[in-house]
C-alpha cells in the first residue's frame, strides 16, 4: 500500500511550536507543514476529530501561524490620528477598508499584488484599548509568513515597526461548546462577538482572544505567550467536551465551511473576484481606484471573469481531490478541483475547484476525472455545511 | 498468511489468494471512507496498482502482492469501507486472485518476518 502520510521524519530543519512535546505525549501522528513539525491526527482519528469539533469542542494548536504586531514608531497619543496612520500603511497592500475598522473588530482582508493576484489572505485587528490605537493586530498564512512579513515591513519603512509573535501559542478552541468551555478559564469571553477581539486574563496570563476561527463553527483563537502554551493546553483537554484535533480535521472541516487556502485554492494568479471573495473587498476603495490592480478588479467586479470558485457535491465514486480536471457533462475540460475530499459531515465526497461563470450556477452538473473516471458532480453554493459564528443582536454588522 | 513490505497480506486457499491491507496498515490509514476494487476478469501483475483505499485526508494505492486474474472482490466493504478498520485482515479483506505463478508466494514473508519488518520501522 502506498504511504496514506508524507512521513518525512523531523529533520533537523523542521522548527517546532511550543505545544510540540504535548502532541507527541499525546500519541498525535506529526508531518511536516509549512516547515514545522504538526500533528495531523491524534489517536480518535481525522474522521471523529471533525465530528467532534462540529458537536462540541475541539482544541488546534495553529501555532505555526504568522502573528504579528505593526506599531507606529512615533504615535502621538491621539487614537483617531494614530490608528488612521497606521492603517494608512498597511492598507494599500490590501483589499479592505482597515481606516473603518472598528475598536476591538477584526477583519479578514487579501493581501495582493500588483496584478490584483492574491499574496495571502489573512486578519488584520484593530485594538480596543484607546492607548494602542497606532497598532495592528495581524495575522498570516504559516506558509506565506516570511514573504507576507517582508512585504508588510518594506510597505511600514521608518514609520512603523512590525514586531513578530510567532514565538507565541496561538490556540484554537472551535465548536458549538467552545464559548461556554472558555469562559469556564475567562468569564466574558463569551459576550465577545464574531470577529472582535480583546486582550483576557487565562490562568494568569495575559491572552490575546479573538473569536474567530477557521471551521466553521463558533469559537476562539487564543494567543498567549509560550511559556503558558502548555498549562492551557492541558487544562482545556481535562474538559470532557474537549479534544485535541490536528490538521488533518483542520483542513475537511475548512472544506466543509467553504474556506479557502491560500496556495491551494487561491494564490498569485488568483484575484478576489475569482476567488469568490468580493466581500473582502472594500467597494469604496475599489471605486476610488486605490486598491492595487485596480484596473483588472473593477473589470472583474463588474462581472468579466473568466474563472470563478465554486463548490462541488461529488454524485457518484471517490473522492475528488486537488488536481483533478472538471469537465462538462459532454466531456470539456472546464476547470481544476483546487481542494478536495471525503466531507464527514455529510458522509460524501465534496470539493471546491474553478469554473467559468456561466457554469458556476447552484445545481449545474458537471463531471470531475479521478484515476481517468468521469463521475458526475453538481455546482453548489458555498458553505458545504451552515457556519454557526456568534452574531449578537447588538454587535456591529461587517461586511 | 503472507506479507508483503507494503503491508498487503494474502492468505492461500487452492490456487486462489484472498488479499487484503494489514492491520498495521489499516491503523496508519486512519478512517477509511472509500474503497475502489478491479473488476472481476481483471489480470493483475504483482506490484502493480489491484485498489485504492481512501481516508478523509488522502487515497492510497493498494497493491497486487501476487500475479494473476481477480476473480472476486468484496462487494460488502465496498458498500462499507468502515468494515476495513474493523476486520482488516479477516472480513475486510478486498480482492480475491486466481494465483499465475505461485513462485511468487515463495518471496513473501510470513507473520514472523512481517512482524519483525514492521519493527524495524
Amino acid at each position: 500500500m502506498s504511504d496514506p502520510v508524507s512521513t518525512q521524519g523531523i529533520s533537523e530543519s523542521l522548527l517546532i511550536t511550543p505545544l510540540h512535546g504535548a502532541h507527541v505525549a499525546r500519541g498525535a501522528r506529526m508531518t511536516a507543514f509549512a516547515g514545522y513539525d504538526m500533528p495531523v491526527s491524534y489517536p480518535l482519528g481525522v474522521l471523529k476529530e471533525h465530528l467532534w469539533t462540529r458537536a462540541h469542542a475541539g482544541l488546534f494548536d495553529v501555532s505555526h501561524m504568522g502573528p504579528a504586531f505593526l506599531r507606529l514608531t512615533s504615535p502621538t497619543g491621539e487614537p483617531a490620528a494614530d490608528h488612521a496612520a497606521v492603517s494608512a500603511l498597511i492598507e494599500p497592500l490590501l483589499t479592505g477598508d482597515i481606516a473603518g475598522l472598528a475598536p476591538g473588530r477584526l477583519r479578514y482582508t487579501l493581501l495582493l499584488n500588483a496584478e490584483g493576484g492574491i499574496i495571502d489572505d489573512l486578519m488584520i485587528g484593530r485594538p480596543v484599548e484607546p492607548e494602542r490605537q497606532g497598532e495592528l493586530y495581524v495575522v498570516v498564512n504559516a506558509a506565506n509568513k516570511a514573504s507576507d512579513f517582508a512585504v508588510v515591513a518594506a510597505a511600514a519603512g521608518q514609520a512603523a515597526q512590525l514586531d513578530r509573535a510567532d514565538d507565541r501559542a496561538l490556540i484554537a478552541l472551535q465548536g458549538p461548546e467552545a464559548a461556554a468551555v472558555l469562559a469556564g478559564l475567562a468569564p466574558g469571553v463569551e459576550g465577545l462577538g464574531f470577529m472582535s477581539f480583546a486582550e483576557v486574563a487565562l490562568m494568569g496570563a495575559k491572552a490575546l482572544v479573538s473569536r474567530s476561527g477557521y471551521t466553521g463553527e463558533d469559537g476562539f483563537e487564543i494567543l498567549i505567550e509560550a511559556s503558558a502554551a502548555v498549562g492551557l493546553w492541558e487544562t482545556l483537554l481535562t474538559d470532557r467536551r474537549v479534544e485535541a484535533i490536528g490538521l488533518g480535521a483542520r483542513d475537511s472541516l475548512r472544506l466543509e465551511a467553504g474556506l479557502p487556502l491560500h496556495g491551494h485554492d487561491i494564490d498569485e494568479t488568483t484575484s478576489p473576484f475569482e476567488g469568490a471573495l468580493a466581500f473582502a473587498v472594500s467597494k469604496k476603495r475599489l471605486k476610488a481606484g486605490r486598491m492595487r490592480g485596480s484596473d483588472r478588479l473593477a473589470t472583474e467586479a463588474g462581472g468579466s471573469l473568466s474563472r470563478v470558485r465554486v463548490g462541488l457535491k461529488v454524485l457518484e465514486g471517490a473522492p475528488a481531490r486537488e488536481g483533478a480536471l472538471i469537465a462538462t457533462i459532454e466531456g470539456r475540460t472546464v476547470g481544476v478541483v483546487t481542494s478536495g475530499g471525503f466531507s464527514p459531515s455529510l458522509s460524501a465526497p465534496i470539493a471546491m475547484g474553478f469554473v467559468p461563470p456561466g457554469l458556476a450556477t447552484p445545481g449545474t452538473r458537471l463531471q470531475v476525472a479521478v484515476r481517468g473516471r468521469a463521475q458526475v458532480a453538481e455546482v453548489t453554493s458555498l458553505p458545504f455545511v451552515s457556519q454557526r459564528y456568534y452574531r449578537p443582536s447588538s454587535a456591529p454588522t461587517e461586511v | 498468511m503472507r506479507f508483503t513490505k507494503d503491508h498487503e497480506w494474502l492468505e492461500m486457499e487452492g490456487d486462489v489468494a484472498t488479499v487484503g491491507v494489514t492491520a498495521y496498515a489499516a491503523e496508519q490509514l486512519g478512517d477509511v471512507v472509500f474503497v475502489e476494487l478491479p473488476e472481476p476478469g481483471a489480470t493483475l501483475k504483482a506490484g502493480a496498482e489491484m485498489a485504492v483505499v481512501e481516508s478523509v485526508k488522502a487515497a492510497s494505492d493498494v497493491y497486487a502482492p501476487v500475479s494473476g486474474e481477480v476473480v472476486g472482490s468484496n462487494g460488502g466493504i465496498a458498500n462499507n469501507p468502515q468494515g476495513l478498520n474493523d476486520a482488516p485482515e479477516g472480513s475486510g479483506w478486498l480482492v480475491k486472485i486466481r494465483v499465475a505463478n505461485p513462485a511468487e508466494i515463495e518471496g513473501l514473508m510470513d507473520r514472523d518476518a512481517y512482524e519483525a519488518y514492521l519493527r524495524s520501522l
